[in-house]
């Protein structure tokens, strides 16, 4: 991967619906996604209108904090989770609500590696035949060529051969994670779902499999949709970040420029709040935030209960937490809108979904 | 208020549980081939007098009618007349009673002192005693409550002769006696109990002593006796009170044996009686009885549940 | 944080390992065999015993073991094995009968319930709830008023009857596969329902279905036993064990012998059933657990505390003292020679990856090792008196010189009582004061902590409280003995990043305001660098770097340091691969006589095959590295 390549994440999130794109991969709009939580209290509203593209080759990173909905997005990408309302498009075909039959048909392009390596992995099956899976449904493999697929995908993944034949209990949680890869990869999908694929691994682990997602991205022009709550991990295999809180988008921008100069002051909160391993950098940000948001700011948000995230449509859903917030916060929920003007550089990249964007962004 | 008001609607939702059991009941007994009036006027009876009993017995409408009527009957406490002695069943089943409750309510007292002590100690010391939890449980598993009673009989009443073979005394007649007379009958029902309880009490606090918090507070300074009789304890209390309460059923259905075994006057002994004498009415009597009896029992194993888990209390 | 290093290629395969453990296990190799051993000789009675059940021979009666009758007559002189064989044919038919309908109903609407859901399975469930409530027993007598001596009737519903246990666990189960990632991965690859329950679901469920079968059965073979003794089976002279019970009970006080061959063989059959439903739960627990960490594969040697270790003489002026603490579990070394100072006020890291030792060593302290650990070497210092000396001195230091505050805030806290009252009786265990003093001194705790509206926080159950709240309750929790020393497992590592960052904030002014050290164990550089003062590294077990803190981030003195800091994200140049380590961190019992980072390290040469000693390269900070020389020319020429 290399963030120097032609920026193939031109394409604009949700702000210029009309205006004609790259032909994106996965293409989301409006998307919506409700639990019920018993026949009395209302519904849970875990994704709230989020639309989003991912453009071939392209990583697309989805960050906030527990509850925000990030990992719901890609489980309903998946077709895991019912979507309430909105679309989702893939290749430019409609799947938001696929049939069975559709769905056996897309696994071969899109695919998935979960957070989890231990719950990922039947137990009681070899790697071999945990990895001959995703071709069952292709059905036009011998038992031969399905074995060479296999041995080939653990070479790509850097596992030895025999591992085929033995069992998940056998390997460590970052092996396990490179079989999870090799799954996903065997029949050669064009966007793979990573759903936290490295924050159940140890550092050391961690930058190995992170590393590899990179390599098999260039090496197979792959796209990526990058859950994850880290936001060093997703700033450094991402190309766009998509910054999400309480199911709604806050701020969207390339990877570098968003981590750089945030706008949002929830992505700027988060940002900060973000140790960085260095005792002196940290020193004089603590000394910077004394009396800001994170020492004397209101509470942190509980888990998203029916009260709090039943979102009701009006005002922004950070304003309880934000040191910005007006009048106008708590009463108008702001659109995601372009911030910044087009320059030498190209066409507007970013956009934030905050009454105070442009104040903000000259005021860094 | 609130938990009046959970108890009246806990009784509501088990009113569906009455009706289908003595629906059920009902239905059964449809099937009887042939029917009580032909066993009750016996073969040379004419058509005439067959008809008449039939009449009497309400046999001759239809069976939902036939149900209506004894479902209005039962809400005012009318459950019919035994076909043999033609003893109203609610007197016989009432009579009956303390017996069976007495047995019962030993046998919970029994098996809930015994596992509960057991149990913990097993937790709390390992070793042997958790072998010994695990041999008890699969005697209490595999030892029938009525061949225990029989060997618990020819060893302490045949040979010991330290109480009565058979037969029971009423609390009013002598308190003594009656304690006497209830010793083996008890000690027959509890087996099981015990060994149930035993292994639940065990497996249930060594849960508990695994989870974080206990960890946190002996780290905390916590005091050892605090954390098991307090905290550990009440963690556990969960899983076994509802234990607690298949084991009150159970013992109901014990009565059944060791009432016949111990020639006890009790509702065990009756049911068991009315079987093979297949006197329809007190058997139908009987299964409403006990019905209501695990209906309470669930009940109470709710409520408890409810205050002893927050957690459970929300839900 | 998930343990990666518990894996062990020594790890037994999963397939076919549940009949190979049963068969390992002597109680379930019994049990098989009497049951085996007793279905034959009843289908083969004839040829075992030459009397007839029902041949009757006055001229022996109750005769008590004999040659020609092994187990004796009964009053009507007939043989008693005889009898027993051919009233088992009974018994194993009813088995059969109710077993059968058992699972039938059973796995399909457990099944159904579970892995279908919706209307379907709330239909079940409540049906089940309702069968479920039904007294049994009494059913089955009804039942047998109805059809009198119908024994098929009665085990039929018999088995209608025990269902609803089968479809509650069956259920409970598939909603717990169900939700195993593997199946959803199952499902985006494509597979269909039936694919995904042949595969994934069905294999998981076979041994609770055969477990809850054998208990059921055993159930089956005492309540068959009981009707026949009530008179309730078949007709008079049919044999049947039931029977057989009841014709011992009327002559208990001629013949008490007569009990033995009528009630033993009941006895055995339905604990040999019990027996083989444990073992092959038993035997499924061990087959789907994740792998035992492997004994160490080597003769225990002596430690090596070999020439040239600094044996650095504990800090006088410290608060705690760690001095050359060993931990073992099961025999296995998991913490080696680790020791280390804190002094007062002092905020100390220990840092590593997973399976390092520093949790471990963090509960060594306070003498809670976890499971069947133990201390093997070592002492542990406190304000000069020794910890692992003595148990009572422990129990007084716990909470009121040394608190604990653990990762997971949502389970550090007893679920069945409010956090104002655990915190009350915390108050009044260390200061002794009353009831309601302590009650007034939580919600002050509470208040200390930053939680808006303490009393209101204090009147919650903990499962009311979101996870930073949590927290913050637990750190109040360990201040209530106004300790000197806080110990702070993970502390954030299960907090969201926001939440974290107020929890570090938390526990940086109460140590401005109380003056108290923290012993912060975590694997985040970040938190090392907010928080920290100095750190001690671990790696498989041992320190094997302790430094100031800024010294360490900047000139770190082990390659595994420096590797560890240069693999984090956080200094990544974008569009190039992050620096790693090769490899895995050893378990231990696989570690190695020499250096045990060796393996991974781009320094190794062949003097890394020998015990390294920790050394002192410069005042104030230790490495246990042979090549420490080139790292400090390095870091010079830097």
């Amino acid at each position: 991967m290399s963030a120097a390549s032609p920026e193939p994440a031109a394409s604009c999130v949700g702000t210029r619906p009309t205006e004609d794109r790259p032909a994106a991969l996965l293409d989301i709009r409006e998307l919506t996604v409700e639990f019920r939580q018993g026949r009395r209290t209302p519904p849970l509203r875990a994704v709230d209108g989020v639309s989003l593209s991912v453009a071939p080759g392209e990583t697309l990173g989805l960050v906030g904090e527990s509850g925000s909905g990030k990992s719901t997005i890609g489980r309903a990408v998946l077709g895991l989770t019912p979507v309430r309302s909105g679309t989702i498009r893939f290749e430019d075909a409609d799947i938001t609500r696929a049939t069975a039959k559709v769905r056996r048909e897309l696994s071969a392009r899109l695919q998935v590696v979960f957070q989890d390596p231990y719950s990922s992995l039947n137990p009681a099956r070899t790697i071999g035949s945990t990895l001959a899976e995703p071709l069952l449904v292709q059905g036009r493999l011998t038992g031969r060529q399905s074995a060479d697929r296999v041995a080939e995908m653990l070479g790509r993944v850097g596992l030895p051969p025999d591992t085929a034949d033995r069992y998940p209990a056998q390997f460590s949680g970052g092996q396990r994670q490179r079989i999870a890869i090799a799954r996903a990869l065997m029949p050669g999908p064009r966007l793979v779902i990573c759903d936290e694929p490295v924050s159940a691994l140890d550092l050391s682990v961690q930058a190995q499999v992170m590393n590899l997602l990179a390599e098999l991205q260039e090496a197979l022009q792959l796209s990526y949709l990058f859950v994850a709550h880290d936001l060093p991990v997703v700033r450094h295999l991402s190309h766009r970040i998509l910054v999400l809180y309480r199911g709604q988008v806050m701020e969207t921008g390339p990877a570098e420029a968003l981590y750089a100069r945030p706008v949002h002051p929830y992505t700027r909160m988060l940002i900060a709040a973000v140790p960085e391993p260095d005792p002196g950098t940290q020193r004089s940000r603590r000394a910077a935030r004394r009396g800001g948001p994170l020492s004397a700011g209101p509470l942190s948000a509980g888990p998203p209960s029916a009260g709090t995230a039943a979102v009701t449509d009006r005002g922004c859903a950070f304003a309880a937490r934000c040191v910005h917030a007006l009048d106008i916060c708590r009463h108008d929920r702001p659109l995601l809108l372009p911030v910044g003007a087009p320059d030498r550089s190209g066409p507007v990249t970013r956009s934030a979904a905050c009454h105070r964007a442009s104040e903000l962004l000259a005021q860094p | 208020m609130a938990i009046l008001r959970l108890v009246g609607r806990r009784l509501l939702s088990s009113v569906p549980l009455l009706f289908l059991v003595s629906a059920l009941t009902f239905v059964l007994v449809s099937l009887v081939p042939g029917d009580p009036a032909r066993t009750l006027v016996g073969q040379h009876a004419t058509a005439a007098q067959y008809a008449a009993v039939r009449a009497q017995l309400g046999l001759d409408r239809p069976l939902p009618l036939q149900y209506g009527h004894w479902l209005a009957g039962a809400v005012q406490g009318d459950l019919g007349s035994s076909l043999f002695s033609g003893e109203p069943v609610t007197s016989m089943l009432d009579s009956r009673l303390p017996v069976t409750l007495s047995l019962i309510l030993a046998g919970t007292l029994v098996s809930g002192l015994l596992g509960i002590g057991l149990g913990l100690l097993s937790a709390r010391r390992g070793g042997r005693l958790v072998r010994t939890v695990d041999a008890l449980a699969l005697l209490g598993l595999g030892v029938p409550a009525f061949w225990f009673a029989l060997v618990l009989i020819v060893l302490f009443a045949v040979r010991l002769r330290w109480f009565p073979v058979t037969g029971y005394v009423p609390l009013t007649d002598d308190p003594g006696q009656w304690l006497r007379s209830l010793v083996l009958p008890v000690a027959a029902l509890s087996l099981g109990g015990v060994a149930v309880i035993a292994k639940q009490t065990r497996d249930a606090v060594l849960d508990t002593l695994g989870k974080d918090f206990v960890r946190v507070m002996t780290a905390n300074g916590f005091s050892a006796r605090s954390i098991t009789y307090r905290h550990v304890l009440r963690n556990s209390a969960l899983p076994l009170v509802t234990v607690l309460g298949v084991v009150l059923v159970s013992l109901l259905a014990g009565t059944v044996f060791v009432e016949t075994v111990f020639a006890m006057p009790g509702l065990g002994g009756l049911i068991q009686q009315a079987t093979v004498e297949h006197d329809i009415p007190v058997i139908q009597g009987a299964v409403l009885y006990v019905t209501v009896f695990v209906v309470l029992v669930n009940l109470a194993v709710d409520l408890a549940c409810g205050r002893l888990d927050p957690r459970v209390r929300a839900a | 944080m998930t343990d990666a290093s518990v894996a062990t290629r020594a790890a037994v395969p999963a397939r076919g390992s549940l009949v190979r453990g049963l068969l390992r296990r002597r109680g379930a190799v019994l049990s098989l065999g009497w049951l085996l051993l007793l279905t034959l000789a009843t289908v083969a009675a004839p040829l075992v015993t030459a009397h007839g059940p029902l041949d009757q021979d006055l001229n022996s009666v109750l005769t008590g073991p004999t040659g020609a009758h092994l187990l004796g007559t009964d009053t009507l002189g007939r043989d008693l094995l005889s009898r027993l064989l051919f009233g088992g044919r009974s018994t194993l038919l009813a088995v059969a009968e109710a077993v059968v309908v058992f699972l039938a109903i059973g796995v399909t609407a457990g099944l159904a319930s579970g892995y279908l859901g919706g209307r379907l399975d709330w239909l079940i469930t409540r049906t089940a709830d309702l069968v479920f409530a039904l007294p049994g027993i009494v059913i089955i007598l009804v039942v047998l008023a109805v059809f009198p001596g119908n024994l098929h009737a009665a085990m039929v519903t018999f088995g209608v009857i025990g269902s609803p246990g089968l479809i509650r666990i069956l259920r409970a189960q598939t909603l717990r596969v169900r939700e195993e990632l593997y199946v959803a991965a199952a499902r985006v690859a494509g597979l269909t329902r039936p694919q995904i329950l042949r595969r994934h679901i069905l294999p998981r469920l076979t041994s609770t279905v055969i477990v809850q079968a054998a208990l059921f059965a055993a159930i089956v073979v005492t309540i068959q036993a009981g009707l026949g003794f009530l008179g309730l089976g078949a007709p008079a002279p049919a044999p049947s064990w039931g029977g057989l019970v009841a014709d011992a009970s009327q002559v208990i006080d001629r013949d008490p012998w007569m009990l033995l061959p009528a009630g033993l063989p009941l006895v055995v059959t339905v604990v040999a059933l019990g027996v083989l439903g444990d073992a092959v739960r038993d035997a499924a627990v061990e087959a789907w657990a994740p792998p035992v960490p492997a004994p160490a594969r080597r003769p225990r040697r002596p430690m090596p505390t070999a020439a040239g270790v600094t044996t650095r003489e504990p800090d006088p002026q410290a608060l705690l003292s760690v001095i050359g603490l060993t931990v073992e579990i099961g025999g296995t070394p998991v913490v080696q020679d680790v020791s280390f100072d804190i002094r007062l006020g002092e905020t100390l890291g220990v840092v590593g990856e997973s399976g390092c030792g520093k949790s471990v060593t963090s509960l060594g302290i306070l003498g809670l090792v976890p499971g069947r650990g133990r201390i093997s070497a070592g002492h542990v210092l406190f304000q000069g008196s020794d910890l692992t000396a003595s148990p009572t001195t422990l129990a007084r230091v716990r909470g009121s010189g040394i608190a604990y505050v653990s990762q997971e805030p949502m389970v550090a806290l007893d679920p069945t009582f409010t956090v104002g009252r655990q915190l009350a009786e915390a108050v009044a265990r260390h200061s002794g004061c009353g009831r309601k003093a302590a009650r007034v001194r939580a919600v002050d705790l509470l208040a200390r902590v930053n939680l808006p509206d303490p009393a209101a926080v204090a009147a919650r159950h903990p499962h009311q409280l979101s996870g930073g709240m949590a927290q913050r309750a637990a750190i109040a929790l360990a201040l209530a003995g106004e300790p000197r020393l806080l110990i702070a497992d993970e502390p954030t590592t299960a907090l969201d990043v926001t939440v974290q960052a107020e929890i570090l904030g938390l526990l940086r002014s109460l140590q401005t305001e109380t003056g108290m050290a923290v012993l912060l164990i975590t694997h985040d550089w970040g938190v090392v660098a907010d928080l920290c003062d100095r750190a001690v590294v671990m790696y498989a077990g041992q320190v094997v770097e302790q430094a100031d803190v800024a010294a360490l981030f900047s000139r770190p003195l082990h390659p595994y340091t420096a590797g560890l800091l240069a693999a984090n994200p956080h200094a990544a140049v974008p569009g190039e691969p992050l620096p790693t380590i090769p490899g895995t961190v050893p378990p231990p019992g696989a570690w190695p006589d020499g250096c045990r980072f060796a393996a991974r390290c781009a320094l190794a040469t062949d003097a890394c095959a020998a015990p390294v000693p920790l050394t002192e390269p410069e005042p104030d900070r230790t490495t246990r590295c042979v090549h420490v020389d080139r790292l400090v020319q390095e870091g010079t020429s830097r």
